[in-house]
């Protein structure tokens, strides 16, 4: 008794510190006074300046685009990279991944260093392109990571059989191998998207010409104080994620409990 | 195997975006000259004779100090949740490993910058404090908020791969165990833990890594006074523009945290076959 009672408590706690600062940003996005910590009564004020501020509103629109362009690019390239990596004899396969788990495992402000050094190596303007490339860079390992279990899972003789039936390799990948591993391609895409969305450190090095996303904007926002309005974009973000998460598991569920009548 | 050729891109790209770029610091951290000139680099040891000074080496040990505090912390804390979740029934199982990964959709910055507003002089916490009558304290702007920081934003990385080594181990190991007369601590010391090691593993790589490395945590929570490595580095490349000087430091932070990886993978001893080896 006393055990399950100390269990929820630590329960609670630890959730009471994940959670603490969010109910903070959420609560204040209704405040209605710009200096944190006091409370100035209910509005929505914040919500509607949102709608009118530019800066923020490009923000999040360079922020979407290149979550969306990087997790299409690092999903295709990504994709082809772990079918192929999967076909690798041993001691390639073993330099390809480790190389792949470079970005994984090196602290983001090396990668991020490293990537500026290139750009300006290689003369590139520092911009939206310079950003793109550095996210799509740092996102392909998560999703070869993702995709590979789910071909180590594949019956290896599925493409092949497909082919002594006469498929060419490529109608082979798109109509057996692709559909097979599809749940991986899928979470390695979603990781990539949201990867992109929540970078800081290595879009703060790697962007220029007034190309900022979310973070970089409120990056600059602490040194000069936080506008409300963030955290009314914040609190959007993250009341649509969570309908999202909502809808996504009620499927689920409805999959398994058909899946489970058909066995 | 024709298939190994749908690889060829990304190998490209690698070499690319990987290879040459860590080769391009390698080269930076051991020139001098100036950074925007490419033909005026010199061989040099320069930027590593200027780290190995006190000032810098003050900065490098604190970077240690504070990311294995941190380390520790999430580790003591995130070890006894891990195992409770796995504990739990199903479906809540699930649940509570997902409410350790929705914090993580809002924007950390935010998440960091709204202890701010918890820790401050006028802070929540202050407000109770005061409010039962005792002295207003000082918690944001010192070490110990910067360990928060670090604490709150890399727990979930400590927690989710213990929770994720912990379901899988095999129950019926544990009823043996029970049948041979072992009591829940020895079950807990003989059989869990050493099981779960290569989550501990993981979870330390995962928190050290971005501890050590970190300077958004230091220069929000830190007030700009407690520079740490990353802040170094962030200031060669982003304000007085020497790269060499960045890039060795670096490669410094680079060496430092391979060696720690070499250090706990020790402890690792069945390790998976599999990528990864090297590291």
């Amino acid at each position: 008794m006393v055990e399950k009672i100390g269990k929820r408590l630590y329960t609670f706690l630890i959730f009471l510190f994940l959670y603490a600062p969010i109910i903070v940003l959420i609560v204040f996005s209704f405040n209605d006074s710009k200096s944190r910590g006091v409370w100035a009564g209910f509005t929505f004020k914040w919500y509607i300046e949102l709608f009118k501020d530019a800066g923020i509103l490009r923000a999040l629109y360079y922020t979407l685009l290149i979550a969306a362009l990087s997790a299409i690019i690092s999903t295709i390239i990504g994709t082809l990279a772990a079918i192929g990596i999967s076909n690798m004899p041993g001691i390639s396969k073993k330099i390809v991944l480790n190389l792949n788990y470079l970005p994984v495992l090196n602290p983001d402000i090396v990668t991020a260093v490293s990537l500026m050094a290139l750009y300006r190596f290689l003369r590139l303007e520092f911009g939206f392109i310079t950003m793109l490339l550095s996210h799509i860079t740092f996102s392909i390992p998560y999703v070869i990571l993702s995709v590979l279990p789910k071909l180590k899972q594949m019956n290896k003789h599925l493409a092949e059989a497909a082919m002594d039936l006469g498929a060419t390799p490529f109608y082979a990948l798109r109509k057996v191998v692709i559909p097979e591993i599809m749940p991986g391609i899928i979470t390695g895409g979603l990781i990539a998207f949201t990867l992109s969305v929540d970078d800081f450190v290595i879009s703060f090095f790697n962007t220029g010409k007034g190309v900022s996303n979310l973070s970089i904007e409120i990056f600059s926002m602490t040194r000069r104080g936080i506008n409300p309005v963030i955290n009314a974009l914040s609190t959007l973000m993250f009341i649509s994620l969570m309908i999202l998460l909502l809808i996504i598991n009620k499927r689920t569920e409805k999959n398994e409990i058909e899946r489970g009548e058909l066995r | 195997m024709r298939m190994k050729r749908t690889a060829y891109p990304y190998i490209l790209w690698i070499g690319i975006f990987i290879v040459i770029p860590l080769f391009l610091i390698l080269y930076f951290a051991f020139t001098a000259g100036n950074s925007q000139d490419f033909s005026s680099f010199e061989i040099s040891l320069s930027n590593f004779r200027r780290f190995f000074t006190p000032i810098y080496l003050k900065v490098l040990g604190r970077s240690v100090n504070l990311a294995f505090i941190s380390t520790i912390i999430c580790l003591a804390l995130g070890y006894p949740m891990a195992y409770i979740i796995s504990k739990e029934r199903h479906k809540k199982r699930n649940i509570m490993i997902l409410m350790f990964v929705i914090p993580m959709w809002m924007n950390f910055l935010l998440r960091t910058y709204a202890w701010l507003t918890l820790l401050g002089r006028n802070g929540f916490i202050n407000f109770i404090i005061t409010k039962i009558g005792l002295k207003p304290l000082d918690l944001i702007f010192n070490d110990k908020a910067v360990l928060l920081g670090m604490v709150y934003n890399f727990l979930p990385f400590m927690v989710l791969p213990i929770y994720s080594i912990l379901v899988k181990i095999d129950k019926n190991l544990i009823e043996a165990a029970e049948d041979l007369g072992a009591n829940r601590f020895e079950i807990f010391t003989k059989v869990i833990f050493p099981l779960s090691i290569p989550g501990v593993i993981t979870g330390i790589t995962m928190v050290f890594i971005p501890a050590m490395s970190t300077f958004i945590i230091s220069s929000l929570l830190g007030g700009n006074k407690y520079n740490l490595i990353g802040n170094l580095i962030e200031q060669q490349f982003r304000w007085t523009g020497d790269w060499h000087f960045g890039s060795s430091m670096s490669i410094i932070l680079m060496v430092f945290i391979l060696i720690t990886m070499a250090i706990t993978s020790k402890f690792d001893k069945e390790k998976e076959g599999g990528g990864g080896g090297l590291w």
